[in-house]
């Protein structure tokens, strides 16, 4: 900044100051980037070391098989992750092949007028409404109306809704990124529309689809809001009926159903008690919470590096 | 020869049966005119040549020819394409672009194959199509290799992904693509510009192969390019048609001074 880089008198430019005033500027731009990094990662860090300390002690194969219990010591997880296992199922039966309709269809099909320019606009802006508000709206809706009960059907669809905005945008951010080159050698072969959103567009977009789902996802599978809102049980000492049989036709949707917990719930419901002891078992549902949304995240990731290495 | 294609021998510029007929084409980018009244024919089973300085036009005459323009709102044409034997005006808004591009094949300035594995990149012009018979689809993605000059370098590959080849590789991976559904006409823009010399000596090896038995329309800004493989030139001017002959008439003794000028590289 205060290095003079032209000569007042020559007016000749001198090339290593110029140098080295970038040099300085990137070595402070760096500096700067490597200390809001340390603080950011440290806290988040400690943060999670601490619900670590507190949690993981208390996790082991008889947490994970017991139904929630009166006595602190004995109480499990049993129905909160099968029931956010199911709930989760059910939302991305419902969300992803929804989301992604509606993306192409925004994306490819709609005509481009006022009206599309208008749900575009609130499509974007969906993605930003509290959860809260989507609890509210399942309530009236799917709960008081349809009467479609505490169900984990109920629970899918109010999470499907709250995650179709991030859905939508995700897809319709992968068509519009994918090159003109590869949309106009689809179109150039002769292909009809349908085809080459299906055969060739799509598929490009995948990885950005992709995580555009897990970060739909991972919003839903830590919701507790409009699930509270929606009614979900706090204390359930069963199962679902299991989605798969050994008689024919073999899958079962009776659990769709069913009443449930999850796990964020189990957790509130935990850390509202006056006993130590279960503070200590919602750490620890908080921790298998956290590996779940990681192992989700890392599934995707390995994911999207098959996708990316079989197209290249 | 096909009977139903024309013959006019009354026109000075025509020498040969006609597998279409450019007449009186103009073509707007929204408000924005890019072609006027371009008129000129295109032999069967011919290569024609399309030349002249950069933003003259070619590409988007070489575009208008299978309705790429159609992709993109608020593109307008004027005029007549016919096509023979059809005698259909390709470029009336009554005929659906797909059913032209399914006649007339592109090869892009770029390479543009597809993120997918060499042989779905041949195969997908076949299966657009509705052919889906492995042993159909197999027979025609090796002649079409074969007659990209592609075949022995990727036979052992077939499987692994197009983005592996090199960029000349790639470019006659795109050739063979519109190859493979056997196209009524094959338009190239600048199909070499992005390619090394070596390269572009086996893609102009392969036109001259293709020449006697498909229809060809090749933008280039490469003189030599355009003289060495095709029958015939276009000279292009600022949206307009200068001058149409045989290239050898139009490389030794051009009617117009502009084309003159052009290609012995005074201007352009
Ligand atoms: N999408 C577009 N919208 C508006 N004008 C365009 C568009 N594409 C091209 N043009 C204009 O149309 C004219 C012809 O362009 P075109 O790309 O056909 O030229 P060209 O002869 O292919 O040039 P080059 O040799 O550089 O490729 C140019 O003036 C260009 O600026
Ligand atoms: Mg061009």
């Amino acid at each position: 900044m205060s290095t003079e880089t032209v000569n007042p008198v020559t007016g000749k430019i001198d090339e290593q100051a110029l140098v080295t005033k970038a040099n300085r500027q990137d070595l402070r731009f760096a500096i700067i980037g490597f200390v809001v990094l340390v603080v950011v990662m440290a806290t988040l860090f400690a943060l999670v070391l601490d619900f670590m300390i507190d949690g993981v002690p208390r996790i082991s194969g008889e947490f994970l098989t017991n139904y929630p219990s009166r006595r602190p010591e004995q109480a499990g997880i049993l129905s909160a992750w099968v029931g956010t296992t199911l709930v989760m199922s059910a939302t991305a039966m419902l969300a992803i092949p929804i989301g992604v309709a509606a993306g192409v269809y925004l994306e490819e099909y709609a005509p481009k007028n006022w009206l599309t320019d208008i749900i575009e606009i609130n499509v974007t802006n969906l993605a930003g409404v509290p959860s809260i508000i989507y609890g509210l709206l399942a309530l009236g809706l799917f709960v008081q109306i349809f009467r479609l009960g505490q169900t984990i059907l109920v629970a899918g669809m109010t999470l499907a809704l709250l995650i179709l905005p991030i859905i939508i945008v995700a897809t319709r951010e992968a068509l519009r990124s994918i090159p003109l080159e590869t949309r106009e050698a689809a179109f150039g072969l002769g292909a009809d529309k349908w085809q080459a959103v299906w055969m060739y567009l799509l598929p490009a977009g995948r990885p950005g689809i992709l995580t555009g789902v897990i970060v739909g996802m991972s919003r839903a599978i830590g919701e507790t809001a409009p699930i509270i809102t929606i009614g979900a049980l706090t204390f359930i000492a069963f199962l679902p009926p299991a989605p798969l049989q050994d008689t024919f036709p073999f899958v079962n949707f009776d659990w769709l159903n069913s009443p449930y917990t999850v796990m964020p719930i189990q957790m509130f419901n935990w850390i509202s008690r006056p006993q130590a002891g279960f503070h200590v078992a919602a750490a620890a549902t908080g921790v298998i919470l956290l590996s779940m949304t990681l192992l989700m995240n890392g599934l995707a990731i390995y994911i999207r590096y098959r996708i990316r290495r079989s197209s290249r | 020869m096909d009977a139903s294609i024309p013959t006019k021998p009354a026109d000075a510029h025509i020498d040969g049966p006609v597998r279409a007929h450019v007449v009186n084409l103009s073509f707007y980018y929204g408000e924005k005119q890019a072609l006027f009244d371009v008129s000129f024919p295109i032999h069967d089973r011919k290569a024609t040549a399309l030349i002249g300085p950069s933003g003259c036009g070619k590409s988007t005459l070489l575009r208008a020819l299978n309705r790429m323009h159609d992709l993109y709102p608020g593109n307008r044409y004027e005029g007549e394409v016919i096509l023979y034997p059809e005698q259909i005006n390709i470029v009336s808004p009554e005929v659906d672009p797909m059913l032209v591009r399914l006649k007339i094949g592109m090869v892009f300035q770029k390479p543009n194959p597809f993120p997918k594995p060499i042989y779905d990149n041949v195969a997908a012009g076949l299966w657009v199509r509705g052919i889906r018979k492995k042993s159909i689809v197999d027979e025609r993605v090796e002649q079409a290799l074969k007659q990209a000059a592609l075949w022995d370098e990727v036979k052992d590959r077939l499987r692994t992904s197009a983005y592996g080849l090199s960029g000349g590789q790639q470019q006659r991976l795109c050739i063979a693509r519109a190859l493979a559904p056997d196209p009524e006409m094959l338009l190239l823009d600048e199909p070499t510009s992005a390619l090394d010399p070596i390269a572009t000596a086996r893609i102009e090896e392969l036109m001259a192969e293709l020449a006697p038995s498909v229809t060809i329309v090749i933008v280039t800004h490469n003189m030599q390019q355009a003289a060495r493989i095709s029958s015939y030139t276009a000279f292009m001017h600022i949206g307009c048609m200068v001058e149409f002959d045989k290239t050898t008439t139009i490389f030794t003794t051009p009617k117009e001074s502009r084309t003159q000028d052009y290609i012995t590289g005074r201007f352009g």
